[in-house]
């Protein structure tokens, strides 16, 4: 065992971070820093400055546009990403439908999709939860009838993330009804221009627009626009949920966290000394910290497996609930260090950042409002209680 | 012992059950929390009328006499509608230090206008720098003649926009986080050199930074006695953290209650969800925790009206810490529970979870008031 990264890796570390220093969007690592949110504009620029360098789609195959890195590579960079307050790219197209493609597209769909994902030309969303299938997503009621030349889609598709920004979706739907609901399901890629679709806002806990509902009436889909064979959508859908996910634990994300969080509190003041200095608080900085180191060496663990040829496993499924449940402690203590300060509330101050002087600490305004947002990454994804039952089936067998 | 509401308190609360049944709908709440002055000058008048605003003080100044016990019934339906008029800042906060430090002349003049629904108050307690310490006080206010002058700023200061005159903690002496030489001056808003800065909570209620930038008032704008009012401050404080303590089990009967419908409608693999253990036992700890905060509000609340002073910390505090274990017990396990519509902006329950997860915040959290049970 040895957790030291190698001379070549740690040459590629340097190169990573010295590249990031300089041609990362300084105006983007600030919004990043303070949590102002994030434009289309934003993910947009800074995919294309990675889209030039070729570093934008580290799990793709090199011939498709992919970097050709191992797994520790792809961990460096993250961190790299992570250390410089990155955005994080939108996973739709590179992380979900772009190696969905890789797998079970035909050559002629890898060639029209794959080009203007790398290069953030067409943007996707996502179209699997539903109102009434949340967790038990197999119950999707969303229908899409064979009429010869094209499917004809109806339903909706709720949760869905930048669906207002999308031009493409990807869409599980029902092509057949079988004795099993697994069965019957069909992928396939559906124009977010077509007059059938129509987009409804969700806005969130934040006061956010980040989230949809999406409406399909009498849409005809292209029969060449499934994936894969005509009910085989539940078998792409699992694949993706094993595959590529081995950044769900954010861990660079959660280190870089907690050193904004110290950082705060070392300027906070707490009965006339550092709010960092106060033993009660420091402590609780610790606890999530211990459950952190935890977090990362069993994410290398999984890395390391991975380099050398073995399958995830259910290993994602830990690093989601255990990802997540460090995410959201990170966030309640922010919260509570700026005390008072997590009370003031601007939905202009959220999307653009202060204009005048800040109330009290600059970064205080968005923490609430974070903290609030975060609980949702225990619920989508598949829930962490979910995430539970299938550790429990797959690991323990019980 | 009895420790059933008197039938008085049971009126009070079939009048105020009444009034959130027929008058505050969430819909309503929403409204109002979102436009103008953030909440309604028409409930309010109506607050008047129905004796809400009199609840704890004496009846010689118009009050019902009710004391806290008469809050906690206020405050729980206050938690349960989610009521965004100013009734924690003007009369559990401010108009309760006029009752416990004012003279009999300001007595007078200032409750019984606040009774009445004629006057509003708020009070300026926490700074920049104070975090929850209520003796961190740099705001000062010096003598000139026989005026004080007032410099400094104030936080956070809830529903100041709209309040008439503003209660203030300042040092006239002492050293800062010094419990010596704190005083208490009621300050017109419209005095010179007062201004405010005025904002939306992320809980959907009003609050405000106040700035004083020498501003002058005579040496009958004091409230107690000069130097002394370290005291009055922690104990009105105390009384308001109970109270928010009611506020809180009137949340959290409400997250316990919505939780539970929706788990047995929601249906996933073929079964409401109500049927799956791991969530059953969830709304099971809600439900503990609700009927455990409850005793400890109610327990506050008796010993808060007692006399002896380490009980009563002893109770106010173990009251906010169980408050604070709310947020994980009842608030976090609520929108989780709901998924992701438990997260959205449309339903009640977000406001709910937000509205639990903040009186965590006010007047000390979790460590502050453990810190405070440890140094008993």
């Amino acid at each position: 065992m040895d957790l030291n990264y190698s001379p070549e890796e740690q040459a590629f570390k340097l190169e990573v971070r010295e590249f990031l220093r300089t041609n990362y969007p300084k105006d983007i690592q600030e919004k990043v820093a303070k949590g102002v949110a994030l434009k289309k504009s934003d993910y947009v620029t800074w995919q294309k400055i990675l889209y030039k360098k070729g570093w934008v789609a580290p799990s793709w195959p090199e011939q498709y546009g992919g970097t050709g890195w191992s797994p520790v590579q792809k961990y460096i960079f993250e961190e790299e990403c992570a250390a410089a307050n990155c955005l994080r790219l939108v996973s739709f197209g590179l992380v979900m439908i772009g190696p969905v493609l890789l797998a079970f597209g035909t050559e002629e769909q890898k060639q029209k999709y794959l080009p203007d994902i790398l290069k953030s030309d067409v943007w996707w969303a996502q179209g699997y939860s539903e109102p009434n299938a949340g967790s038990d997503l197999a119950s999707l009621q969303t229908r899409a009838e064979n009429k010869g030349d094209h499917y004809l889609l109806n339903g909706t598709k709720t949760w869905t993330t930048h669906g207002h920004y999308a031009d493409m979706i990807f869409v599980l739907a029902r092509t057949s009804q079988e004795d099993r609901k697994q069965k019957g399901i069909s992928f396939l890629l559906v124009d977010m221009k077509d007059p059938g679709v129509s987009v409804e806002p969700i806005i969130t806990v934040d006061g956010m627009h980040v989230v949809n509902q999406v409406f399909f009436d009498e849409i005809k889909v292209p029969i060449e626009n499934i994936v894969g064979k005509e009910g085989e959508g539940w078998t792409i859908a699992k694949y993706l949920l094993q595959h590529e996910r081995t950044n769900i634990a954010q861990v660079p994300r959660s280190k870089k966290q907690i050193e904004r969080l110290k950082a705060l509190a070392e300027k906070e003041q707490c009965n006339g000394k550092p709010l960092l200095k106060d033993t009660n608080f420091r402590r609780k900085i610790a606890e999530v910290e211990v459950e952190l180191m935890a977090l990362e060496m069993t994410n290398l663990r999984v890395l390391s497996k991975l380099s050398a040829g073995e399958p995830p496993g259910s290993a994602s499924s830990l690093l989601k609930v255990k990802g997540t449940e460090v995410q959201q402690a990170i966030t309640a203590l922010l919260m509570e260090a700026v005390a008072y300060y997590g009370f003031p509330y601007d939905k202009n101050v959220m999307l653009d950042g202060w204009e005048e002087d800040p109330i009290g600490p600059e970064e205080a305004i968005f923490l609430a409002p974070h903290y609030f947002d975060w609980r949702k990454t225990s619920i989508y994804g598949g829930s962490n209680e979910i995430q539970k039952n299938i550790m429990a089936k797959a690991v323990l067998g019980v | 012992m009895n420790l059933e509401f008197s039938e008085e308190m049971n009126m009070l609360q079939d009048m105020l059950n009444k009034f959130l049944h027929n008058e505050y709908s969430f819909e309503q709440r929403q409204k109002l929390s979102r436009q103008g002055i953030g909440y309604s000058e028409e409930n309010w008048q109506q607050f008047a009328e129905m004796g809400l605003l009199g609840v704890p003080f004496d009846e010689q100044y118009g009050g019902f006499g009710f004391g806290q016990t008469g809050l906690i019934v206020v405050m729980e339906a206050i938690g349960k509608g989610l009521i965004v008029e100013p009734y924690l800042a003007s009369v559990v906060l401010a108009g309760q230090l006029i009752q416990q430090v004012g003279s009999e002349d300001q007595k007078h003049a200032l409750l019984e206008p606040l009774i009445g629904g004629e006057l509003k108050l708020a009070f300026a307690y926490a700074e920049r720098q104070s975090r929850y310490n209520l003796a961190d006080v740099v705001c000062k206010a010096e003598k000139k003649g026989n005026q004080f002058c007032i410099t400094g700023s104030k936080s956070v200061v809830f529903n100041a926009e709209t309040a008439d005159k503003i209660i203030v903690s300042v040092r006239t002496s002492g050293e800062s986080i010094s419990q010596a030489g704190i005083s208490l001056f009621i300050v017109d808003k419209g005095s010179k050199g007062l201004s405010t800065r005025d904002y939306e909570t992320v809980d959907g209620l009003r609050a405000s930074e106040v700035h004083f930038d020498d501003v002058m008032v005579d040496e009958s704008s004091l409230i107690g006695e000069l130097g002394n009012a370290y005291e009055a401050i922690q104990t009105v404080i105390d009384s308001a953290s109970a109270a928010i303590c009611a506020e809180g089990v009137g949340v959290i009967t409400q997250l316990r209650e919505k939780t539970v419908e929706y788990l047995k409608t929601r249906k996933q693999f073929g079964q409401p969800l109500s049927r799956f253990q791991v969530l059953q036992h969830r709304c099971v700890d809600m439900f503990m925790h609700e009927e455990q905060m409850r005793s400890l509000a109610y327990l506050a609340a008796i010993k808060v009206t007692g006399d002896d002073a380490s009980e009563l910390t002893k109770s106010v505090s173990s009251a906010k810490v169980y408050l604070a274990d709310a947020r994980t017990i009842v608030a976090e396990q609520a929108a989780q529970l709901h998924g992701g519509i438990g997260v959205t902006d449309e339903l009640d329950v977000s406001h709910y979870v937000k509205r639990l997860t903040m009186l965590n915040t006010l007047f000390g959290d979790r460590d502050f008031h453990l810190q405070r049970l440890c140094s008993l």
